[in-house]
């Protein structure tokens, strides 16, 4: 093993998953450094669920490879699952054994020996804020409940590599904080983990992110960088007729995109066009409408705005030229 | 070491889930009591009385006396005596009877000839018309038939004739004796192959078995310890149909009691193996449901539990050999009702094993850790 190599817990090149006529992920590059926390941001659909299975070995690859923990995969798939801890979308424990059966159950598919078996659940159990629940029947539990279960299970075996596909999507936002200061302190510890999630704020906790749109990764940084080098200016528009306003900047050729939050416009126009903020003013102006615009920085959401638009327009214009192509010809 | 205990952890999971489902346990319990009830006590295949119309236009000792043999044997019940054969056909169109028995003027005069000429010869010497729409009736139009061609061989036979119907329609045969062995197969067709094909397939559906292909377990492991509790379901079925059989039915066991157990399990082998194949093609319980029945069906019509064996026609008879209930239904009742010893080297119980090794080793084949 090259020194290059033991860095990165998961490395996969080419990757690419194909159902049907669907391209649910297309070639992606991942390089995920062993004891990060690494997030996989993107709205429904875009391919997170079957990266995440195509890493653990359970979705085999139309084309690409994979090395996890220094293992190639799929086929060493069998000797990874002593190694790593997988928390599914969907909630994936038996609803009808209690909280202590199931946690006692994953130690003993993991053949952990009885005494250190006991420890750990009871461990486990107080760690998660469990015990008083562990006789109570898992399905019964609320989602905060279910979910530390869920993780408690994941990580029962000690593994050194943690999948965690949407672990906080029905989670209220106290157990969501808890949850990441859990992931933190496993992090700490030396535990690599990748955690799939569609909330910015999630996203923006992550030491390194890579966003997927359409099964394609279209940004891949630390968040900080992500924000950095968005070639989009954003300003912020504060008017009283937000609605009207927005509909007079979209008629702009050259504004990106706009977003309303709350009673704020939330404007992005890509660097190249020159006295952008001048532009945004003059149509106001035009429009009859009264209010202020100021330059602000890029947050993780306008990030994820730019990438997956720019994502898409270049798909539409590649498409349209396509079309254009076969009429010529 | 670590294999034993993976393999304990599935089927001690599988167990606590299976005593705390109400349901399935109640199917357990309530599908062998349901059947033998409904089995023991409403399919009857002793048939007594039927509703029947007599033409006798000889009219003559001979022709009288077959007619009180046939109402001795009990199975017809000449309610209405008519003129012609015309009347009866009516009474028949009406649905009024079941059987009408039509004897010629010139009885006498063709059993004579029959006599001459040999059995099988020259014309019949009665006519029975039958309701063929029943297959049971059918069935005993033609055992009746055998009356006359018995009777006109000689008239010293006449006893023997009148013997040989009671033999057939023994007022004391009863059913429940015949179908109890069999039905032991059918319910352990019906509930093994789908409690297992619908406990795995239950698990892909709820997403458990994502997780559960995600750690160290072995499919072996897995799929052994998805069975195992089955296998003592299936003995505590035996054990309450063999037990309901006699208190409701007096149904004895001839043979050993050690050696219905060795046959139900080799055979509970074969259907949990079967479920588990099914379990690694269907994707939800429903279809797991269907492709059970799509093999129950023929299992209860084909292996001889409805319908005698050897009357089939040979596809049939070819297909039902595949069948584990076929095996089944001829080993238990050799060890049930004639006291007989299991033979683990007869072509029955190797029919069974094959079968059992075949299917599992197809299922864990086919079940791979994956998801595509
Ligand atoms: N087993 C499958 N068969 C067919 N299509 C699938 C399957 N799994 C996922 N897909 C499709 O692949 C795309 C990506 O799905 P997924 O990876 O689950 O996205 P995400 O987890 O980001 O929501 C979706 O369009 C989904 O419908
Ligand atoms: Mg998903």
């Amino acid at each position: 093993m090259n020194p290059s190599q033991e860095n990165y817990a998961i490395t996969a090149t080419g990757l690419s998953r194909r159902f049907g006529s669907l391209l649910a992920v297309n070639n992606i590059n991942l390089k995920i450094p062993t004891g990060s926390i690494y997030g996989f941001l993107g709205p429904n659909g875009s391919g997170k669920s079957t990266t995440i299975r195509m890493l653990c070995g359970l979705l085999t690859p139309s084309s690409g490879t994979v090395e996890v923990l220094g293992l190639q995969i799929p086929r060493q798939a069998e000797i990874l699952k002593h190694q790593i801890g997988y928390m599914t979308q969907k909630f994936s424990l038996y609803d009808d054994l209690t909280v202590k059966e199931n946690l006692a159950f994953v130690g003993e598919i993991y053949a952990i020996p009885r005494k250190q078996r006991k420890q750990r659940v009871n461990e486990l159990l107080e760690e998660f804020e469990l015990s008083s629940q562990a006789k109570q029947r898992a399905g019964t539990l609320s989602g905060g409940q279910r979910q530390r279960l869920a993780l408690a299970a994941a990580i029962l075996h000690k593994p050194s590599l943690l999948l965690l596909d949407e672990p906080t999507s029905a989670v209220d936002p106290q157990n969501r904080r808890d949850f990441w200061v859990t992931l933190f302190s496993l992090a700490e510890q030396g535990t690599t983990i990748l955690v799939s999630t569609h909330y910015m704020d999630e996203a923006e906790r992550c030491h390194r992110l890579a966003i997927l749109d359409e099964g394609v990764i279209v940004a891949d940084d630390t968040p900080k960088n992500l924000g950095e080098n968005i070639d989009m200016n954003v300003y912020e528009v504060i008017t009283e007729k937000a609605n009207e306003a927005r509909i007079a900047l979209l008629k702009l050729a050259e504004v990106f995109s706009v977003t309303q939050v709350g009673l704020h416009l939330r404007v992005l126009m890509p660097k190249s066009v020159a006295d952008s903020l001048q532009k945004v003013e003059a149509i106001l102006h035009r429009n009859g409408l009264t209010g202020t615009v100021a330059e602000i920085e890029p947050n993780l959401e306008d990030v994820f705005v730019a990438v997956t638009e720019k994502h898409r327009k270049e798909q539409r214009q590649e498409r349209t030229k396509g079309k254009g192509q076969e009429v010529v010809s | 070491m670590k294999s034993l205990l993976r393999l304990y952890a599935i089927f001690h999971k599988e167990f606590t889930q299976l005593l705390r489902d109400r349901l399935t346990f109640g199917m357990i319990v309530g599908i062998p009591l349901i059947q033998l009830v409904l089995f023991g006590f409403a399919i009857n295949t002793d048939v007594r009385n039927l509703t029947a119309a007599l033409v006798d236009q000889a009219d003559t000792s001979l022709s009288r006396q077959m007619v009180s043999d046939m109402t001795a044997s009990q199975v017809v019940d000449f309610q209405y005596r008519v003129a012609t054969i015309e009347e009866l056909t009516t009474l028949m169109d009406q649905g009024s009877i079941s059987i009408g028995l039509y004897i010629p003027p010139d009885f006498d005069r063709r059993i004579l000839d029959r006599n001459r000429v040999g059995a099988g010869g020259n014309r019949a010497a009665a006519q029975i018309l039958v309701d063929g729409t029943d297959p049971i009736i059918l069935g005993v139009g033609r055992q009746l038939a055998n009356i006359p061609v018995s009777f006109d061989s000689t008239r010293r036979l006449q006893g023997s004739v009148g013997l040989e119907v009671r033999n057939f329609y023994n007022p004391e045969r009863r059913s429940a004796v015949n179908i109890v062995p069999g039905l032991i197969g059918v319910i352990l067709t019906m509930t093994m192959v789908l409690f297992t094909a619908v406990a795995i397939v239950r698990e892909k559906e709820r997403g458990n078995m994502e997780f559960l292909i995600n750690t160290p377990v072995k499919s072996l492991e897995l799929m052994l310890g998805k069975i195992l509790p089955y296998v003592v379901i299936g003995f505590i079925q035996v054990s309450l149909i063999l037990i309901l059989g006699w208190f409701l039915f007096r149904v004895p066991v001839q043979g050993s009691l050690i050696d219905v157990y060795l046959a139900t399990m080799v055979f509970i082998a074969a259907n949990l193996a079967l479920g588990l194949l099914i379990s690694t093609s269907a994707q939800t319980q429903f279809q797991a449901m269907q492709m059970t029945f799509f093999f129950f069906l023929p299992s209860i019509l084909l292996s001889g539990f409805m319908f005698p064996f050897d009357g089939m026609p040979k596809a049939a008879q070819a297909i039902a050999e595949v069948l584990p209930l076929t095996h089944f239904n001829r080993i238990i009742r050799n060890i049930m009702l004639r006291g007989a010893e299991i033979d683990f080297l007869s072509s029955d119980i190797l029919a069974l094993l094959a079968f059992a090794f075949i299917a599992l080793s197809i299922a864990i084949m086919r079940f791979n850790k994956r998801l595509d």
